[in-house]
């Protein structure tokens, strides 16, 4: 199946992405390659098959809630782009 | 003890009676970073830091009191964090990141007094089979500058390879330390998934990542893995299994061990020299009292498309946070959110990343879950179950590391699918989360080392080391 320019740029805004034309037409190619070569997976029979996500290590790994030394502000916020006071500064959130 | 299979073993001899010093073993790598600098190894070199701790280890020395790895030089790939130097794994968003904390393996290294002497160069997030996906430049191979160093680790396999340090750290999530190791005629291994804690690690696909080293030889690599591993509070996918004293799995006989050859790693593609060093070392361990016998892993040829799922889908989801609020690169266009988030994400990432959060971004999406992630994440049990089942006859599979010997720069990079396949035979192991060693076994007809690749049961590095140690020679 060949994935349509329109699906390419509703792909783009879901990850916050954009392209040029140039680069969307030379992608939309690369893509369609990509995605004609997973479609391999669909010659498996794998209806009876548990899917695994994590491989080999517990599901739960517990620990005692205590509190621990962690990071100061000024750490946290030493890389930050825009700072204002202790706080990371954003464009306005709620119009 | 001296081992006769290490030439950091015989090294520290010589330290121990003064004939050398950390100092002057820094000095040299320095020496070989300027001389080298064509390469690109290295992203950033940190020559007083290196120089000033060489003489503190030295001092140690001469105290009797130093750790497991003094007089070992070690580069850092740079996507592992080292608490205030910068760690940009080689893209532009992370350009001018210092990390306020450390990962835990260059923790665990600074306590065995390794001199660390810089970061390597990387492709952008791990992601690539080159190395000239960095925004940093390509890394050049030492054996032919015309050609990749292989990827993602290209800068720590070269740095080893050209003597610009004694040792590496890379990570790998598809053969990111193997290929690249096999590229450049260095041994590189990738731990069982859990092996070694990731607290650090600057996230690639979770489920598939892990930290490894590169070494000169065998025993290197062996006695590398013995510090670096082990249970971490900071990484709670890290394992509390034994961590057992690796380097003295090395120069251990073969015999009767039983080693097996999955046959559908021989079919096209697969360069004739390469095929014809793999019989060689069938051979040789043969001769040296082990069984070899063919086994089949049948759903090899699904690896690289559930791969290619799993890895991307991952990444698109670790990726979202780079969103010009927090750290990293903030495009100037702040006028909305929507806007920061945009302008941000598609300055500051570069191309075969963009490709790859889009392709995990369409797998993930809804109408194709079911069709691409789940069904990858089905192939993935059943690509386990085939290495559990051939694993139960043998103790260890050999196989090669790459299809091909080193090949030429810019002659993949348009073509991102021909790229990927180049990953056929390393793929699998992180989708089953098992340990792997790629070593030199020879040379082709340009010169290009060849590597190969030994397979074991989870947390049993030592047999891989052990088997890989007698078969390993350029």
């Amino acid at each position: 199946m060949s994935v349509p320019l329109e699906e390419v740029d509703r792909i783009a805004g879901l990850a916050k992405l954009q392209f040029s034309a140039d680069e969307k037409s030379k992608f939309a190619a690369q893509f369609n390659q990509i995605i004609q070569y997973i479609e391999k997976l669909a010659e498996l029979d794998l209806t009876q098959v548990e899917p695994m996500s994590q491989v080999g290590v517990g599901i739960n790994v517990f620990r005692d809630d205590c509190v621990q030394p962690s990071l100061t502000v000024e750490q946290v916020l030493a890389n930050a782009p825009a700072r204002k006071l202790d706080f990371f500064s954003v464009p306005k959130v709620i119009g | 003890m001296e081992n006769r299979n290490s030439m950091f073993s015989s090294l520290r001899s010589q330290l121990a009676k003064q004939e050398t010093s950390c100092l002057q073993i820094t000095r040299g790598c320095l020496d070989k970073i300027d001389k080298g600098a064509p390469m690109n190894a290295f992203i950033a070199v940190q020559a007083e830091r290196a120089l000033r701790q060489a003489q503190q280890v030295d001092e140690k020395i001469r105290r009797n009191k130093a750790g497991r790895l003094a007089g070992m030089v070690v580069a850092i790939k740079d996507n592992l964090a080292v608490s205030g130097e910068s760690t940009t794994c080689g893209s532009k968003m992370l350009k001018n990141f210092v990390p306020p904390y450390q990962a835990t393996v260059i923790d665990r290294l600074l306590a065995e007094d390794a001199v660390l002497i810089g970061k390597t160069n990387m492709d952008e997030y791990a992601m690539g089979s080159s190395t000239e996906n960095s925004a940093f430049g390509p890394v050049r191979n030492p054996h032919d500058l015309t050609r990749v160093a292989g990827g993602s680790s290209g800068g720590s396999a070269a740095a080893v390879a050209a003597g610009m340090c004694t040792a590496a750290l890379g990570s790998d999530t598809g053969g990111s330390i193997r290929q690249p190791a096999a590229f450049c005629g260095v041994v590189g291994l990738k731990p069982t998934y859990g092996r070694v804690s990731r607290y650090g690690l600057i996230a690639y696909a979770s489920s598939l990542d892990q930290i490894g080293p590169f070494g000169r030889d065998v025993y290197d690599c062996a006695l590398l893995l013995e510090v670096i591993a082990g249970k971490d509070p900071r990484d709670a996918t890290s394992s509390d299994t034994a961590v057992p004293p690796f380097h003295t799995a090395v120069g251990q006989p073969v015999k009767g061990l039983r080693i097996g050859i999955p046959r559908e790693y021989a079919g096209d593609g697969l360069q004739p020299e390469i095929e014809q060093a793999l019989r060689r070392a069938a051979e040789r361990l043969a001769d040296s009292g082990a069984e070899v016998c063919s086994v089949s892993l049948p759903h090899s040829e699904y690896a690289i498309a559930a791969y290619y799922v799993i890895a991307t889908a991952e990444a698109s989801s670790n990726l979202a946070r780079y969103d010009g609020a927090h750290y990293g690169f903030a495009a100037n266009q702040r006028s909305d959110l929507e806007e920061m988030y945009v302008h941000t994400r598609t300055q500051g990432f570069g191309s075969e990343v963009k490709r790859r959060i889009m392709l995990g971004t369409y797998v993930l999406s809804s109408g194709y879950y079911d069709a691409y992630y789940r069904k990858a994440l089905q192939a993935r049990t059943v690509i386990k179950s085939d290495f559990i089942t051939a694993l139960d006859q043998v103790d260890c599979l050999l196989t090669p590391t790459t299809p091909t010997t080193a090949f030429k720069l810019g002659e993949k990079i348009d073509d991102p699918l021909t790229m990927y396949l180049s990953d056929i035979f390393t793929v699998s192991v992180n989708l089953a989360g098992l340990p792997a060693i790629s070593f030199p076994f020879g040379r082709d007809e340009n010169n290009l080392p060849i590597g190969l690749q030994m397979i074991g049961r989870p947390f049993d590095e030592s047999t891989i080391l052990r088997t890989a140690g007698l078969l390993s020679e350029l």
